[in-house]
């Protein structure tokens, strides 16, 4: 069964280039272009791995982020955050949220699908 | 009253303004008088016919009023605009 | 002299009068009429005291009572040679009051009262009704010697019609030009120019009959005086107590009158006009005066006998043939006639509307103080007693049916409006004066006068029964209307004088003695009595904090107008070393706006409109010891302690302000590198993952060409975020290249929205344009100005949030500049962000991106800098409002 990622992202390019590395590696992929409907679709579709960003409209990746660590059917759920920003007081925030990998952008796509394997794969 | 009490004596200058505001405050008082007096010159009773007389008194008075006051007037307005803030209530 | 030519020329008169108000309020719109408001013209204005009754009567009163004419004149010369005294204080007050009437002055002194004000406009109307038929039936009986003195055989016109159409037409004129805006300060530039020219007219044209009368009918002045001699005018002799009674009350009437006041005090454009006035116009009455006689006395030696001397003016030139001279001597009449009514109409007005249909207004719909339009409704209200005034006037004079009984009717006019002497001249100089006083005073006067002077005035039997004047009231002998208390035997003119002042002013003076003036009365009589002490601000006692200052700036743009207001909120901001439009509002801002309002509206309305925003103004007597003259000395002390405090406190605002927007600022700079990082990364992200996949190849061809055009989008947005930093510092530095050239501002605008309807265009946006102001040329750089309208436009479109939203673009030009405003109807920008938007990266919410990178406006402002002009948030207009200043001519910078 293919493994199922949700992709919450607003550059619609940014997500366009995500959706098309992951299928191509066998991904099931959705993608959301904002946050305030992000928890909804975590518990109704049960993805495998949430990529998100931390900079969205409405809710900002690091809400999701808690919300979904407090959730018990989602609070292992594994999580990858993506971010323009890139400083380290922001990666802190995000390791503190409970993210499994933060990556700043731009990223090079063989990484992303490398991580997203290992990601679900477990520690 | 005020704290900066007004000085005792004054500058030739403003003394003279002083008393110039002093004569523009009696130039009615004394017009009045001037326009009052043919009250005193013909009673009723005695019948004079001394319509033109009185006539050019009044506008001589008139008229010398007039110069007085537009003589004044420029004095007064040159020395307001000196000490726009000036107090008012001199002596 | 054919009838038609006549009305022709009187066309033709009142047309020039037109064209004259009409270019003098051109030329004050463009703020080019600094001669026009010379003391000249306010001396010639002040003319308007010589009406009808002057040029037609005073001949008619000498060929009666010989010299006794004379005290008309002589009254007010005593009072203007004595400027020093009253008026000098009544002006200054004036104008630091923004006094619009002198229902106004009495009733702002005595606390803002506006019981004070309805009763000296109720005696003002009264008064001055008959008055105004006077004027009335001076030109209808000017065009009557006309009409008899013709050859042709054409029909008299209707006395009547002749007289509605003048008021009908005086009303249109004075509707037209007295209340075409609501000035802040009440003041009509046209119409006190067409005053002037009209006192010119008169002038000329009583000294030409004069000058005929004296060397062309008689042989120069010792043949005048020859015949004066002669003359059944000399049997007149000088009555003591009419002689100083007359002069008396023409002094006390020249500034009681509603008109007079109007000219004297609120037309008043610079303080030291009066300095002028007070020599110019005692020379303007003499010159009024002086041909007066010779033309009595020739006229009744060479009219027929039964000839109404009250028209020798008119009928001795016509029955020597001289008809041009005559046409003057009628022109100067209808000058006479016409600007009394125009301004006397105009006063009256002003207090109608203020002190009685305002208040009402405002009684019923109290919440319209805020939200209604309240100009237009004081403009109607203006109208209407304008033409309300006039109809009085006309009525007054059908029904008395244009008796000879109206000569009289000026002497009984003074007499009216001289009740307000009392109050008035204790308003300025006693501190003591009360409003309860003022009311009895002012109530008892004109009860007295009504009942011992109009009344009587229409004759026995016509209101007043000839029983009760030959027996009182119910048989009480002492109430008899001609002999009060056992008066019996003087003149009923001097009667009433003696009685209704000695009543009022005793009324007034006893009933200040007794009552105690409330705070806020104190507050305003040492105001007005210490007029001339440099700090005489006393506390008004508004609560501090209490009003949104929005919500005031709203209020003031509705009686005010939106420029004026904006002008004001803005300096009062300035001066507590605020930026923007929005000054706090301390007790002395809304005193200051009061006042501003009270030059409108008057201060009783002023007043109540405040107190219904901020609350009941609560001065304490405490707060008056500051003011009261035995705390003087400390109050002195502490005001130069205040000044320092005031000083230090503004400093220390100033820098608080600084220092938060350094704060604020400095959070932003450090956002700004994460921002920049941000922008940059974004675009570089998708490049970086399209291109790596187009490296790996075997790709169809259409989906390679898909990624290699988000690529190339995506290198654009960059390139114009980097285009769009770089131009920003240019601009900052100052360094930027400006194209200067003349171009058309409506094709700016078009071309901004042209360029703009990329952005959402989804949506429909209704424009709102003011082709008509937009019609102006500008030098300055069109590209960066359609640049700057260009992101104003884009951000309408892309945050506007009305269902139908619309925006509205109007121009204004004044003084060498330009304003532009770009006024939507979404919900505008929070208070606290204001100040924000124009910042670099300062997106309001992410919510609202859109695409830019938030550098927009901050782009505008350096631009607009460099245009030498500026851009700012403008408060307080419904929706999101930016307004752009600049120079209409840009010079190039050194």
């Amino acid at each position: 069964m293919a493994r199922h990622v949700l992709l919450i992202e607003d550059e619609p390019n940014i997500a366009a280039a995500i959706s098309f590395i992951l299928s191509r590696d066998g991904w099931q992929v959705t993608t959301l272009a904002e946050g305030r409907t992000a928890l909804a679709r975590l518990r109704a579709d049960r993805p495998d791995l949430l990529i998100v960003d931390l900079m969205l409209p409405g809710v900002g990746g690091l809400e999701i982020v808690q919300a979904l660590r407090a959730d018990p059917g989602l609070a292992t759920l594994p999580v990858m955050m993506l971010t323009a920003k890139g400083q380290s007081r922001d990666r802190a925030a995000a390791e503190a949220a409970g993210v499994n990998l933060f990556m700043a952008k731009p990223f090079s796509n063989a990484e992303i699908v490398a991580s997203a394997r290992a990601l679900v794969a477990g520690p | 009253m005020s704290v900066r009490k007004p000085p005792l004596f004054l500058a030739r200058r403003s003394y003279r303004r002083r008393r110039l505001r002093d004569a523009a405050r009696l130039l009615p008082v004394f017009g009045g008088f001037l326009v009052f007096l043919p009250i005193l010159w013909a009673p009723a009773e005695t019948g004079s016919r001394d319509t033109a007389p009185d006539g050019i008194y009044l506008f001589a008075v008139w008229a010398g009023l007039i110069v007085v006051a537009a003589l004044m007037s420029v004095g007064l307005d040159r020395g307001s605009a000196e000490d726009a803030a000036g107090t008012e209530d001199e002596a | 002299m054919p009838f038609n030519l006549l009305v022709l020329a009187c066309v033709a008169y009142v047309i020039l009068l037109f064209m004259v108000a009409f270019a003098v309020e051109r030329r004050a719109a463009a703020g080019s009429a600094r001669w026009l408001r010379s003391p000249l013209v306010y001396t010639l204005s002040l003319s308007i005291y010589c009406t009808a009754w002057t040029f037609y009567g005073a001949v008619g009163y000498a060929a009666r009572s010989g010299l006794e004419f004379l005290t008309i004149y002589l009254g007010p010369t005593l009072v203007f040679i004595g400027w020093w005294w009253v008026l000098r204080k009544l002006v200054r007050i004036g104008r630091q009051q923004r006094v619009t009437s002198i229902a106004d002055l009495i009733s702002s002194r005595y606390g803002k009262s506006n019981l004070l004000g309805v009763i000296v406009t109720v005696i003002a109307v009264v008064a001055a009704t008959p008055y105004i038929a006077l004027q009335l039936q001076s030109v209808t009986l000017s065009f009557e010697v006309f009409a008899t003195a013709a050859t042709e055989g054409w029909a008299p016109p209707d006395q009547g019609s002749t007289a509605i159409w003048v008021a009908a037409g005086l009303a249109l004129f004075t509707i037209l030009f007295g209340t075409r805006n609501l000035d802040a300060n009440e003041q009509h530039t046209g119409i006190v120019t067409a005053i002037a020219v009209e006192a010119v007219v008169k002038l000329v044209a009583l000294l030409a009959v004069g000058i005929f009368v004296v060397w062309g009918l008689a042989a120069g002045p010792a043949d005048i005086i020859a015949r004066i001699n002669a003359s059944p005018i000399s049997d007149w002799q000088l009555q003591p107590g009419r002689w100083v009674g007359l002069t008396l009350l023409s002094a006390a009437a020249v500034m009681t009158l509603p008109r007079m006041f109007q000219v004297l005090v609120v037309e008043n454009a610079d303080e030291r006009h009066l300095a002028t006035a007070s020599w110019a116009f005692p020379l303007y009455l003499m010159l009024m005066s002086l041909f007066v006689v010779p033309i009595a006395v020739v006229g009744l030696q060479l009219m027929p006998a039964g000839a109404n001397p009250d028209l020798f003016v008119l009928t001795l030139p016509l029955s020597q043939g001289q008809g041009g001279l005559a046409m003057l001597a009628f022109l100067g009449g209808f000058s006479s006639a016409t600007s009394m009514v125009i301004v006397a109409a105009i006063a009256l007005a002003t207090m109608v509307s203020n002190h009685i249909v305002m208040p009402v207004w405002l009684r019923l719909r109290p919440a319209s103080a805020v939200s209604g339009d309240v100009r237009r409704i004081v403009l109607m209200a203006r109208r209407l007693s304008i033409a309300g005034v006039l109809a009085l006037g006309y009525a007054y004079y059908a029904v008395s049916g244009g008796s000879a009984a109206l000569a009289a009717i000026g002497l009984i006019s003074f007499v009216g409006v001289a009740q307000i002497l009392p109050a008035m001249l204790g308003g300025i100089f006693w501190r003591g004066a009360t409003k309860a006083g003022a009311a009895l005073g002012l109530t008892l006067g004109f009860a007295v006068w009504s009942y011992a002077l109009f009344l009587p005035s229409f004759g026995p039997d016509a209101v007043i029964s000839a029983r009760v004047f030959a027996e009182g009231p119910w048989g009480i002998g002492w109430l008899r209307p001609q002999a009060l208390f056992g008066v019996q035997g003087m003149d009923p003119l001097l009667h009433a004088l003696f009685w209704s002042l000695v009543l009022n002013a005793t009324a007034f003076a006893l009933g200040s003695i007794v009552t105690f003036p409330s705070p806020l009365e104190r507050v305003q009589g040492a105001a007005f009595v210490n007029v001339f002490d440099a700090d005489t601000t006393a506390p008004q006692g508004w609560a501090p904090g209490r009003a949104e200052p929005e919500a005031l700036l709203v209020m003031a743009q509705r009686i005010l107008g939106e420029e004026p207001a904006l002008s004001l909120f803005e300096s009062a901001a300035r001066a507590q070393g605020k930026a923007g439009y929005l000054p706090d509002p301390t007790a002395q801002f809304i005193e200051g706006l009061e006042l501003r309002l009270a030059g409108s509206v008057g201060a009783a309305t002023a007043h109540a409109m405040i107190s219904q925003l901020v609350g009941r103004a609560t001065v304490t007597v405490e707060d008056l010891m500051a003011v009261a003259s035995e705390a003087a000395q400390i109050k002195e002390y502490s005001t130069r302690l205040e000044a320092q405090q005031v000083e230090v406190t503004r400093t220390a605002r100033a820098l608080r302000e600084a220092n938060e927007k350094l704060t604020k600022l400095s959070v932003q700079k450090d956002a700004f590198l994460s921002q920049i990082s941000h922008e940059l990364r974004t675009p570089m992200t998708s490049i970086r993952a399209f291109s790596e996949i187009m490296m790996e190849g075997d790709m169809p061809q259409s989906v390679t060409a898909k990624h290699a055009g988000i690529i190339h989008d995506e290198a654009i947005r960059l390139t114009r975020l980097l285009d769009d930093l770089l131009d920003l510092s240019v601009l900052e530095n100052g360094a930027v290249q400006l194209n200067l050239d003349l171009s058309n501002l409506s094709e700016m605008l078009d071309r901004a929205l042209r360029a703009a309807s990329h952005t959402r265009p989804d949506r429909t946006f209704t424009i709102e344009r003011d082709l008509l102001a937009e019609a102006v040329f500008l030098r300055t750089d069109a590209d960066r100005l359609v640049q700057v309208f260009i992101n104003l436009i884009s951000n309408a479109r892309k945050y506007c949030d009305a269902a139908q939203p619309v925006l509205r673009i109007s121009v204004r030009h004044k003084a060498g500049r330009v304003t532009v405003d770009f006024i939507d109807n979404g919900s505008g920008i929070a208070n606290d962000s204001q100040a924000l938007v124009f910042e670099k990266f300062a997106r309001l919410t992410d919510q609202n991106r859109a695409g830019g990178a938030g550098l927009g406006l901050a782009i505008c402002r350096e631009v607009m800098a460099n245009l030498g002009g500026t851009i700012a948030y403008l408060p307080g207009q419904g929706g999101a409002a930016f307004r752009v200043t600049l120079p209409l001519r840009l010079e190039k910078a050194a």
